[in-house]
């Protein structure tokens, strides 16, 4: 028997949200682990102008290549500059690129993929040979194309064209996988009895499909944040993306990092232990999301 | 049979020469929410060729006694922490895995309830049944094919040789039941256990693998242990009979006195509370009120009591197994007064329900409806059209249930299907209150959707698993801005609740949280949700037990008695159809054989048909299902790619002539009201 905590009483929507948040460190600690990575996370990219012991874009002659130490905890790169402090930068190109990518290609292409599913026949074929289309490029190659397409336009600091070459390519991964899941829910006779009550196609879409497939589609948006970090890393690489000076993690492990790694291995060491736990953090945490939504894994 | 008699005199006391003895079994379940236990305390034997039958409800435990005497429960989450079970002198529990894979399969061997998923569709049935024979019986391959023959020839299967060499799609459900039977007896069992054996069947192949079961038990001399909810099974073939509920034997007798003495309230009651067609038709369904008690959690004393009308105070203490007056065992407190005929169930109200509607208008009228699905199959690209249903016509009137019978694949439900218009048809015409469903666009169906609605049978998955049931009751209120306020809905769903026998606490709960006749409850509420005249009603009450399918009918009845509800009951099961139904239409392979007025269906069927379906289904009375020879209908159904000329039933029909092949009989007013589709009567 799972002993049930006595809920805090005071009203109010942060006691009720603390409620929830213990209830899920109880039910999923590995969970709780990864939402502290993510948070600090976080943290950091929100606020790295207080966070940051240095400015990321400072040269410092005097300090080339130094190894971790008190005052450089992760070491300086080429230039001097230091490596924590691009770091926590780095953690705001990654979140708002890799996140929002990832989440607004996810998202998009679990509703193609649904809507293929439900309305089936025509539109479904007509969906799918699009997708094949998308999925016939390496995702690599298909933001490029974006990337090139479209023309630069930022946003509030933003590179918005970047966030949509990533995401494109993760529309059709996504879109396959939830339509499979999704397949399997359009026969169910709770799907049925909606029709047979003549709700709206986007109702039945949104409210009693959608919510069925959202294990696929939560484990898929988590496995695209880190994809779509290191394609981010590539885009930069290839100069289409990031550009130096900016911190970027992927940027920090290209360049001059692959020169210089012999003699000073902390400056691919850190970016690259942060792309890993980032990508491990957001993992586990869909994982857990994805148990503690579905009400049949309570008691 | 002889032992049968034997076993009558020494009833309690372990006989010597008993086959399998199994003595205080417990078995546990370690689960997340404690220790379930789910077998305590059983104890009975199986003489050699006798047939035994454990009866019980969902949950009871009768499969997880009859998969321990296997060894076949899950490894890590199962603990028999009590019990032996003695076969052939040897206590199957100790022995290592590797002498208890020896008996099973040629010692014991099981059947099990799918037909469908117990063969491995990648292997020819002649590999599946040769391989026990190899393995058990070290035959080489020309010993194990002719055994094989010989098994298929024994189960009734023609052209065993060519047969021996297709994949188990090529077998029809009732073959591949064959099938299986035939691998359990490959290596001449001495114990045969069956696990629901035909509840995948329909009623026409139940009685024919029923009648071979039995045929061959007694020729060959294996003892059955048949584990079944249907009590009409058990009356045609058992011998003794074990009631199990809650994880303990309740009552154990030979079968007659079982179903004509019950010395158990739960035996009563459960026997009452199933619709039978051997008796004439009560009013209301008798049912024992409440659920089975929750395997984690049992109640002190007598399990039953909760539920038992006879409750007194000793029953707070825990019955021992009594012997009774008739020879058997009773865990009842009161079993002498129950033997002394003290104790009865009250007559419930004798309130004539289901009267004939004397309305003329039709609420519903189908004409002609006909839906053709094509299929695309096969590697070599064959294509056809199958004709799921074919000019079906009948009229429902306001206030009426229509009862809708046939076996599987008879299109049945897609009638169902095509009156909701989740599938459009082919041909023909739907009117509902004058206007024509069958082309309807999607806005003018809106409309009327809020008036037709349906109930179907899997209470598990036909309810939204991410909505909470205030939600799914909710829902339709607030889509068609039925009530005015958030404060209003929740009021409606309460009503709506109580409306179906259920708490108004239960709206905060998911579907899982409740049980099989709970969630079915909850689909009804959410159907009388939208107000419906009509309500399509698709196996409604098939995948419950015995005792809440009871509860679920009544309350069918109740509520179309207060809100005047029209139903289309489509259902498998003929007594329950005639108890609910007030017209009946029997469909067989897309076509509408007959309809009648219920009594006068039941009473006089006219189509070779209907009279086949009758006889096959089993009565729960072990003396009338003892002493009748089954008219037994041979053959199976047509495949639907190479239809039947002529009269669709000519293939298994006794009456068929040469014209029968030939000529598609018209639905013909034989009598006043009485519609058939043959040429013969």
């Amino acid at each position: 028997m799972t002993l049930v905590l006595p809920q805090p009483t005071t009203p109010g929507a942060f006691s009720a949200a603390l409620g929830k948040v213990g209830e899920f460190t109880r039910q999923q600690p590995l969970g709780a682990v990864s939402f502290v990575i993510i948070f600090v996370m976080m943290f950091a990219g929100i606020f790295c102008e207080l966070v940051a012991p240095y400015d990321p874009l400072t040269i410092d002659f005097a300090a080339i290549l130094a190894p971790p130490s008190i005052d450089h905890w992760c070491g300086t790169d080429a230039y001097g500059r230091d490596i924590f402090s691009r770091l926590i930068y780095g953690s705001r190109t990654a979140l708002v690129i890799g996140f929002t990518s990832s989440f607004v290609g996810s998202s998009l292409g679990a509703t193609l993929g649904i809507a293929s599913a439900y309305f089936g026949g025509r539109i479904d074929s007509w969906i799918q040979r699009f997708m094949d289309v998308l999925l016939a490029f390496p995702l690599i190659v298909l933001a490029l194309v974006v990337v090139a397409a479209l023309r630069s336009f930022v946003v509030g600091g933003v590179d918005m064209n970047l966030i949509l070459a990533i995401a494109i390519p993760i529309i059709p991964r996504v879109a396959r996988v939830v339509r499979a899941a999704a397949l399997g829910v359009r026969v169910m006779p709770y799907v049925d009895a909606a029709r047979a009550a003549g709700y709206s196609n986007s109702r039945i879409i949104f409210r009693h499909m959608a919510p069925n497939v959202v294990a696929p589609y939560l484990i898929m948006l988590t496995a695209f944040i880190a994809q779509a970090i290191l394609a981010e890393a590539s885009l930069s690489f290839l100069g289409l993306g990031v550009v130096e000076p900016k911190a970027a993690w992927g940027l920090m492990l290209s360049g001059n990092a692959a020169d210089f790694y012999r003699e000073a291995p902390w400056m691919i060491l850190f970016p690259g232990a942060a792309i890993s736990l980032a990508v491990f953090a957001f993992n586990l945490f869909g994982d857990a999301l994805r148990d503690y939504l579905d009400p049949r894994f309570k008691v | 049979m002889n032992t049968a008699v034997l076993d009558k005199s020494s009833k309690t006391a372990a006989s010597a020469n008993a086959l399998l003895q199994v003595d205080d079994l417990h078995v546990h379940f370690a689960t997340s929410r404690g220790t379930v236990r789910a077998v305590e305390g059983l104890s009975f034997h199986v003489n050699p060729g006798e047939v035994v039958a454990i009866v019980g409800e969902s949950g009871s435990g009768k499969s997880v006694s009859a998969l321990s005497i296997m060894r076949l429960l899950p490894r890590l989450t199962a603990k028999i922490p009590h019990g032996r079970v003695m076969f052939n002198g040897r206590n199957l529990l100790d022995l290592p895995d590797e002498k208890m894979r020896e008996i099973r399969g040629r010692d014991i061997s099981m059947i099990f309830q799918e037909p469908m998923t117990s063969l491995n569709p990648i292997l020819t049935i002649g590999l599946q049944i040769m391989e026990p024979l190899t393995i058990h019986m070290g035959m080489n391959e020309q010993q194990a094919r002719a055994r094989a023959c010989e098994l298929l020839t024994l189960v009734g299967i023609t052209d065993p040789e060519r047969r021996l060499e297709q994949y188990p799609h090529q077998f029809s459900g009732g073959m591949r039941q064959r099938v299986m039977i035939a691998i359990g007896l490959a290596c001449n069992p001495k114990l045969v256990i069956a696990d629901e054996p035909t509840t995948a069947l329909d009623v026409t192949i139940q009685a024919q693998i029923l009648e071979l079961m039995k045929d061959l038990s007694r020729k060959l001399n294996i003892a059955l242990i048949v584990i079944t909810h249907n009590l009409g099974v058990v009356a045609r073939y058992a011998d003794r009979v074990i009631v199990m509920y809650a994880a303990r034997m309740v009552e154990e007798n030979v079968a007659e006195n079982v179903f004509h003495k019950p010395r158990h309230p739960y035996s009563m009651g459960l026997l009452r509370s199933v619709p039978r067609l051997d008796r004439p038709r009560g009013s209301k369904l008798e049912t024992i009120e409440g659920l089975p008690p929750n395997a984690a959690a049992f109640p002190p004393g007598c399990r039953f009591a909760p539920r038992c009308p006879y409750k007194i105070d000793i029953c707070e203490q825990e019955p021992p197994l009594f012997p009774t007056d008739t020879g058997g065992l009773s865990r009842c407190h009161r079993h002498e007064e129950i033997a002394a005929g003290k104790i009865a169930w009250a007559a419930s109200d004798s309130k004539s329900s289901g009267e004939m509607v004397a309305s003329t208008e039709a609420l519903l009228s189908v004409t002609n409806l006909t839906k053709h699905f094509s299929v695309h199959g096969g590697l070599r690209g064959e294509s056809g059209i199958v004709r799921a249903v074919e000019n079906v016509s009948f009229d429902i009137r306001p206030g009426e249930t229509l009862g809708l019978v046939g076996e599987s694949g008879c299109g049945k439900t897609t009638v169902g299907r095509l009156i909701l218009r989740l599938e459009n048809p082919t041909g023909g015409e739907i009117r509902f209150e004058g206007e024509n469903l069958a082309d309807a666009t999607a806005s003018e169906m809106k409309a009327i959707r809020r008036k037709i609605q349906v109930i179907f049978q899997d209470p598990y998955s036909s309810l939204n698993p991410r909505m909470t049931v205030g939600q799914i009751i909710g829902e339709p209120l607030h889509v068609y801005n039925l009530v005015p306020g958030r404060k209003e809905g929740e009021a409606r769903v309460s009503q709506l609740l109580e409306q179906v026998g259920l708490r108004p606490e239960m709206a905060a709960r998911y579907p899982h949280q409740l049980s099989g006749g709970q969630r079915q409850r909850v689909g009804i509420a959410r159907a009388l949700a939208m107000e419906p005249s009509f309500i399509v009603c698709d196996e409604a009450v098939s995948a419950l037990d015995v005792s809440i399918q009871g509860q679920i009918i009544n309350l069918l009845e109740d509520l179309q008695r207060r809100l005047g509800l029209a139903y289309l009951f489509i259902a498998h099961d003929l007594a329950v159809v005639r108890h609910i139904s007030m017209r009946v239409v029997v469909m067989y392979f897309g076509r509408v054989m007959e309809i009648a007025d219920r009594d006068t269906l039941y009473r006089e069927p006219l189509h070779p048909y209907t009279k086949v379906l009758l006889d096959a289904a089993p009565v729960p009375d072990p003396s009338i299902e003892k002493g009748r020879e089954p008219r037994l209908i041979e053959g199976e159904l047509p495949s639907h790619l190479a239809p039947p000329t002529g009269c669709v039933f000519n293939t298994r029909c006794s009456m068929a002539i040469d014209e029968c092949r030939k000529v598609v009989p018209k639905l013909e007013e034989k009598k006043p009201g009485h519609f058939a589709a043959c040429i013969r009567v």
